[in-house]
């Protein structure tokens, strides 16, 4: 069990050392010059003030040391949590804007992965083998793991958004609210997350649905499926035990998925203009806010460094084997 | 029925080598045969949609604007007149380019860490595991939105690279997996006693032996291809030359195309990208149960 979360344990500390370099690296081994880039699209009235954001990026990445000191001080500032100050919402930090944005990026995504997550598999383990139910959940599961997440979430914003008008499909929050501790404004809150939710839940779902489908039908044709089926066990039974075993390879899936979900999240919540951490990610582009962007990077990567050992945590529990050191 | 395909599969295995039975199957199962067509249909698209389209770039403004489908302009204009048959067919032409090279360079790359984890084993495979794992966990969009930032990628084959080299690791994982397995056969001892030397064996003993595993491996990664372009291309990192089927979403979408009721301007790309790798889900679903003799429905 050491051994094994010790392997992990190392693994996701490389990944978080090469995401730092990676972050590290670009900006400074790409040709051009990336404080006048970034500040080019800046229009700023006061040659005042554009120099004094001049002299602070050109400070912040520290290009007149010498390159490792160039490095040690980059995982210095991140360390103490400094990811340096947005251009595009000058002069709040970086660090500050993706915390406003990250409640409303969880609210999505948890829920969103974790039901279609059962909900998919419970569809799957129910399907396989029953010929009628099978040749519908196989196309539709099919459709909807082909689809582009964008593409699902802006048809659902005009059918229930624009023409029945059933749900809001802007924002995060109705404009003509300020955010309060109040019922009102809680149920609208709800209604602007039912959508982004519902287009990340559906895209989802179907995924899981076909691999349970298919780990089922392949633990039903397994020898000890085999086995109880000739002493006589009730079907519900043999099928109980090959959902358990076909559990595994879907929570190990999950943390494979991880990175589509995150892809899925994000131009989900361009379609919705929901203030996650997506929209974050357009504004930074549109205004070539590198900090911002390097920011949400590095909020991104640990978030699904977090998941995947939450992920790893509950595999232990739920596989006996990985903790007697088997597998 | 039963009996003679335990038979078949039988000599199929023991031949080791491939074998000409698969394709009594492959015509005969229908997830395949669907899937093929719908794949050659979008494909004649993008090979002969073009011949068909208006002269000139598929950005030219050419008809009157928000013109719905007709006779003349067949999937309409858009909200600035230009006409979208055209951009559909460039924009299906160049999500095989996408897919055929983002897939390929994924499945170069995948294939040599793969074979080389897996046959050489040791520190070759720690090393090159620890690398896939961690190129793995990395979440591959957001890789890309901040290189694609940065580096701003101008071409269509540039973008493909980029996402080929985010997308190895699944190939390179299941290769190691397989070919672990098949290294310690007699056959590749039999290759190693001769004096055959390591790239040789690889080429001429393992590959062949998993070839249908490596065909759909390549299916798999050619959707994922042109699925993650098209969010690429949707957030506003796409291709700054060229028409694809994600800044046609993206133009419709920036536009609010589908407020306005111009739904011929959205729905098309989106539905092409759903057809086409919804297609090559369910053929590869058909392959694995053309040469895995235990997924057939009987």
């Amino acid at each position: 069990m050491r051994r094994y979360f010790g392997r992990k344990l190392l693994l996701y500390g490389l990944t978080f050392f090469v995401a730092v370099t990676i972050n590290w690296m670009i900006p400074r081994f790409m040709p051009g010059d990336p404080v006048s880039t970034m500040l080019a699209r800046r229009t700023v009235n006061d040659p005042a003030a554009y120099e004094q954001m001049r002299v602070y990026y050109s400070d912040l990445f520290g290009l007149d040391k010498p390159i490792w000191e160039q490095y040690l001080n980059f995982w210095g500032s991140l360390l103490q949590g400094d990811f340096g100050i947005s251009v595009w919402a000058f002069p709040t930090p970086v660090g500050s804007v993706i915390l406003s944005a990250l409640p409303y990026t969880l609210a999505l995504v948890i829920p969103a992965v974790l039901l279609s997550w059962v909900v998919g598999n419970w569809f799957g383990a129910f399907a396989a083998r029953r010929k009628l139910l099978d040749s519908a959940v196989l196309p539709v599961g099919y459709l909807l793991t082909a689809m582009p997440y964008m593409w699902l979430a802006a048809l659902l914003a005009w059918v229930l958004g624009v023409v029945t008008g059933w749900f809001p499909f802007a924002g995060g929050y109705s404009f003509s609210r300020t955010p309060e501790l109040t019922w009102p404004f809680i149920q609208d809150l709800i209604m602007h997350w039912v959508l982004p939710f519902l287009s990340l839940f559906l895209v989802a779902l179907g995924g899981w649905a076909i691999g349970m489908r298919n780990m089922i039908i392949y633990e039903l044709d397994s020898d000890y499926s085999n086995y109880l089926g000739a002493l006589g066990a009730p079907n519900r039974l043999i099928r109980r035990y090959a959902f358990r075993n076909a559990m595994l390879p879907q929570i190990t899936g999950l943390a494979l998925q991880l990175g589509v979900i995150v892809a899925g999240a994000v131009v989900t919540e361009i379609v919705f203009a929901y203030p996650g951490l997506g929209l974050t990610i357009l504004r930074a582009i549109q205004n070539l806010d590198f900090f911002l962007l390097q920011g949400v990077f590095l909020f991104i990567v640990v978030g699904v460094l977090i998941a995947n050992f939450v992920i790893d945590v509950v595999y232990l529990l739920v596989d006996p084997r990985t903790r007697i050191g088997v597998a | 029925m039963t009996a003679l395909q335990e038979i078949t599969t039988r000599e199929a295995e023991s031949a080791s080598g491939p074998s000409r039975d698969w394709l009594h199957f492959a015509v005969r199962n229908k997830k395949l045969v669907i899937g093929t067509l719908i794949i050659l249909l979008f494909l004649c698209i993008g090979v002969f949609g073009p011949l068909l389209a208006r002269s000139g770039s598929a950005y030219d403004f050419v008809g009157p604007r928000m013109e719905p489908p007709s006779s003349e302009f067949w999937f309409g204009t858009t909200l600035f007149g230009q006409d979208i048959f055209a951009q559909f067919v460039y924009g299906v032409r160049n999500a095989f380019m996408v897919g055929l090279f983002g897939g390929g360079v994924a499945a170069i790359v995948g294939m040599v860490v793969g074979f080389l984890a897996g046959y050489r084993g040791g520190w070759v495979d720690e090393v090159l595991s620890m690398i896939t794992n961690v190129v793995l966990v990395l979440p591959s969009l957001a890789v890309l939105i901040v290189v694609n930032a940065y580096l701003g990628i101008r071409s269509i084959p540039a973008q493909a690279l980029f996402i080929g080299l985010t997308m190895w690791p699944w190939a390179a994982r299941a290769i190691r997996a397989q070919t672990f397995s098949l290294r310690s056969r007699d056959f590749v001892d039999l290759a190693r006693l001769s004096g055959s030397g390591t790239g040789r064996i690889i080429a001429r003993e393992i590959a062949p032996n998993m070839s249908s595993y490596l065909v759909m491996m390549f299916i798999l990664m050619f959707g994922g291809a042109i699925l993650t372009a098209a969010s690429l291309d949707f957030i506003g990192l796409g291709p700054t030359e060229g028409v694809s089927l994600g800044l046609m979403l993206q133009h419709a979408s920036v536009n609010s195309a589908l407020p306005l009721g111009l739904w011929w301007w959205f729905v098309p790309p989106g539905a092409a990208i759903t057809a086409l790798v919804g297609a090559m889900y369910v053929a590869n679903v058909g392959l694995d149960e053309v040469f895995n003799p235990k997924l057939r429905e009987m």
